[in-house]
């Protein structure tokens, strides 16, 4: 018999395997299909291009309540995308410093940064993002606080103001526009990307100017001073750029009953980016703590002995060996604050679940294309980060021989 | 010579003097202090910003904490009671507890789902604790359908014929053993779901016509609170951990079409948000069943949350399964074990034994993210934290609600860590 016999066997169980699975899958289709036919309706992705009818308040690009649904899809996607990328960025900064301090010999310091971690790991991430949304609209002043001669409460620095109804912060505007970049649906101002380009540009120049030093203490064994000519190449370009564009600040200030200029990040946003920054970087800590404390006393006591100054010894022995522990871990802590952002609803963020899973399916009753079109989209996220967190992984993998 | 030397030297000491203390500031709580909080600027300066941000804390926290309220029957009332001054109305609490832990449970039958959770803690004691008599276990086995009539109610008969399906598995694999084993395995499989389809019904709905025993039967919409989140939690991780067994077994092996299909699932059900499997099952899982078929939504959860948990538990197991040297698995193929023999004696336990803390862990992400389920219309705390607070007694509350849920949630979740942190210590059989 088939299953008994050593070369046949595993074949026999997967072609076993197929035939149910493929049993399996024909049975839920046929039941999709004829649950379509007695509901009357089609798989189609027409939807998305019918006007959406609705509002949504954070608006990295255009948009307006006339636009389509598949526009309303792309402003969600791009905050899910600015939440995620800032929320992996702020609880990055948070959970190193809470490692690191939670290591230190300081009784009272590793004891506050103990409970830090421990309330925030064991509390889910849906009850921080209330609670910080219920402090930025309860316990806040409200913005008429911020009138007469007396007020209640006062800007920070004059520059921001934090209100019940979100936090003002200065912008950076031109005095000289570039107009925009059409790119089909998104239209980036050409300011921000020829700034961003230059900066680009400067981190490729320092990064030949670090190379040719370490050239030259090879050849001569003198290192050239550089920590000058790299201030140089940083700021140079972005102050010509300053004084070409007019590049100025627009404090947020009080007017009527709210207030106007600057850039007004909403409570759903910052409950969002608070709550999800504190709740991953309580993890992150523990993650620090576990990579820094895997490598043995030994190796700082050998790099040490070998002259090395503390500076050194962190940066090119105790660091990238930490590193190779910690990456792992951290991707898949970046991907799981990734997917929490979908939580948004909860605050009322306008993320992606928000609209394309939220209101459009509501609207339009198409809950099969949206969820399919929705779950795709995460999908596609999540194996983006993961497959460039996989490259920077394999960078500084231990070379074995 | 005694003499001359008693001229030259003045003074000789001929007794010991008594030992001193150490200077003051090297001893005790000076030292203690000196060592570790002002041994240097830098530490210096966190202490005191450390310092200055308890204070802050308990400064904004303790009047508030201290001047609550815990009698009242709104909040206009227990603002009247504070008079202006600032303070925590905790009387919600009392006032709504019951609602927070049971949802709309029918007050008069309390009594039962408190049972079920002693009972639970019965159940789950000799799994936790292997010293206690291992005979504990089969109870533990009987607790799913002691739990179940306990908290949903409605006839006797329905969990006893539920349990009878495994009887008649048993029998039929006995009975076809004799003819052929791998007909037996299929006896033992197919025999039970035709049993539950076919016969269970029919038979329950008769004997409870003859002897109608049971308790009082209590919708699945009126669960609610953290009962729905205990079980929704406990039957999603004790399902999820065999099923993770089973996906991490089957993406090490070596049949590319299964480890195929096990690498699609795990990389699916780990690259989506939870959120979404969740509205999966509460809006499209009828899209997938045959026209007209419908099932409790708590079942829908549970299911969805079993499969969730379990691509995880399949990485955990995974990394335990690479974690083990070559030569273990070269080892059991030399006793003459077979695969499965092998991973029950030889690779499993040692496996399982390093993925505790990644297991562990999964449990309390699962069990903290029973939360979601609030976006699914399930009364799960904070749905019940909504309700209240859209009450008129109560509009306009949240610190004590998000205070009474956190506190509960952080019990149950740091209880479990510190279980794995026990358990890691008590299977460390290296000696280091």
């Amino acid at each position: 018999m088939l299953l008994y016999d050593q070369r046949y066997r595993s074949i026999t169980i997967q072609i076993f395997a197929l035939f149910l699975l493929m049993l399996g899958a024909a049975w839920l289709i046929d039941n999709v299909i004829s649950n379509m036919r007695l509901l009357g309706r089609s798989f189609s992705f027409n939807f998305l291009w019918q006007s959406a009818g609705y509002d949504i308040n954070q608006r990295p690009i255009a948009y307006d309540s006339t636009m389509s649904h598949g526009r309303a899809a792309l402003v969600g996607f791009l905050n899910t995308v600015i939440l995620a990328i800032l929320g992996c960025i702020f609880a990055t900064v948070l959970g190193v410093l809470a490692g690191v301090l939670r290591l230190s010999s300081n009784w009272i310091v590793s004891r506050l940064i103990t409970v830090y971690v421990e309330i925030f790991r064991n509390i889910p991430t849906l009850i921080w993002i209330l609670i910080f949304g219920a402090v930025m609209a309860e316990s806040m002043p409200a913005p008429s606080a911020f009138r007469g001669d007396d007020p209640a409460s006062s800007m920070i620095f004059d520059a921001i103001a934090i209100t019940n109804r979100g936090v003002y912060i200065p912008s950076i505007l031109f005095t000289t526009d570039l107009g925009a970049l059409q790119l089909g649906p998104v239209a980036p101002s050409l300011n921000w990307l020829l700034i961003f380009a230059i900066l680009i540009g400067s981190v490729f120049a320092n990064r030949a100017l670090i190379a040719h030093a370490t050239r030259t203490q090879n050849a001569t064994g003198i290192r050239p001073k550089t920590w000058w000519k790299s201030i140089l190449i940083f700021l140079v370009p972005l102050a010509v750029v300053k004084l070409s564009l007019g590049v100025y600040l627009d404090y947020p200030e009080l007017r009527g009953f709210n207030f106007a200029g600057g850039t007004h990040l909403r409570n759903s946003f910052l409950a969002m980016w608070l709550g999800l920054s504190f709740y991953t970087g309580a993890f992150i800590a523990e993650i620090v703590r576990g990579g820094i404390l895997a490598i043995t006393k030994g190796q700082t006591e050998a790099a040490f002995a070998l002259g090395l100054q503390p500076g050194k010894t962190m940066r090119l022995v105790i660091l990238p060996q930490a590193l190779r522990v910690i990456i792992p871990p951290l991707i898949s802590q970046y991907l799981n604050l990734t997917k929490n952002t979908s939580l948004g609803l909860a605050v009322g963020y306008m993320d992606l679940r928000s609209t394309l899973g939220g209101i459009t399916i509501n609207q339009t009753g198409r809950e099969l294309e949206g969820m399919f079109l929705l779950m795709l989209t995460y999908l596609a996220i999540s194996l983006t980060i993961s497959a460039l967190m996989n490259v920077y992984n394999s960078r500084i993998k231990l070379k074995e021989r | 010579m005694s003499d001359t030397h008693a001229q030259t030297v003045s003074y000789v000491r001929e007794t010991m003097l008594a030992p001193q203390d150490p200077p003051r500031s090297q001893t005790g709580a000076v030292k203690w202090v000196h060592e570790n909080l002002f041994s240097g600027w830098i530490n210096t300066g966190l202490t005191l910003i450390s310092l200055l941000v308890i204070f802050w804390l308990v400064s904004g926290i303790s009047p508030w904490l201290l001047n609550s309220v815990w009698r009242a029957g709104s909040l206009s009332e227990c603002r009247a009671i504070l008079d202006g001054t600032s303070g925590a109305c905790f009387a919600v609490i009392v006032d709504r507890w019951h609602q927070l832990l049971f949802g709309f449970y029918p007050p008069a039958l309390y009594w039962r789902p408190v049972l079920a959770l002693l009972l639970l803690f019965v159940a789950l004691a000799p799994v936790l604790f292997t010293g206690l008599p291992r005979r504990m276990l089969a109870f533990s086995a009987l607790y799913p359908f002691i739990g179940y009539h306990l908290i949903w109610g409605g006839s006797l008969w329905f969990p006893v014929t539920a349990l009878m399906g495994f009887g008649v598995g048993a029998l039929a694999y006995l009975l076809m053993r004799k003819l052929n084993n791998l007909a037996a395995i299929f006896a033992a499989i197919l025999a039970p779901v035709l049993w539950w389809v076919f016969a269970a019904g029919p038979l329950d709905s008769a004997l409870y016509s003859i002897m109608p025993l049971g308790l009082d039967f209590v919708r699945s919409d009126r669960i609610g609170g953290f009962l729905i989140s205990m079980i929704v939690g406990v039957s999603a991780i004790s399902l999820s951990l065999p099923l993770g067994i089973l996906l991490a077994l089957g993406r090490q092996s070596d049949m590319v079409f299964i480890k195929t299909v096990c690498v699609v699932f795990i990389e699916f059900i780990r690259g989506v948000p939870l959120i979404t499997l969740l509205l999966f099952a509460s809006l499209l899982l009828n899209f997938f069943l045959p026209p007209g078929t419908s099932f409790d939504l708590i079942l829908r959860v549970i299911i969805m949350l079993t499969f969730f948990a379990s691509a995880y538990m399949a990485e955990v197991i995974r990394g335990g399964l690479a974690a083990l040297p070559k030569g273990q698995y070269e080892a059991a193929d030399a006793l003459g074990l077979d695969y499965w023999k092998a991973q029950r004696l030889i690779i499993m336990p040692q496996a399982l034994k390093i993925s505790i803390p990644g297991i562990v862990n999964t449990f309390i992400g699962m069990f903290k993210d029973t939360t979601l389920l609030v976006f699914i219309a399930i009364l799960e705390p904070l749905a019940l934290a909504n309700a209240i607070r859209a009450d008129t007694n109560w509009n306009g509350i949240y610190w004590e609600l998000f205070i009474f849920i956190g506190a509960l949630f952080f019990i149950f979740c740091f209880g479990m860590s510190r279980y794995s942190m026990y358990l890691e210590r008590k299977l460390k059989t290296d000696h280091r």
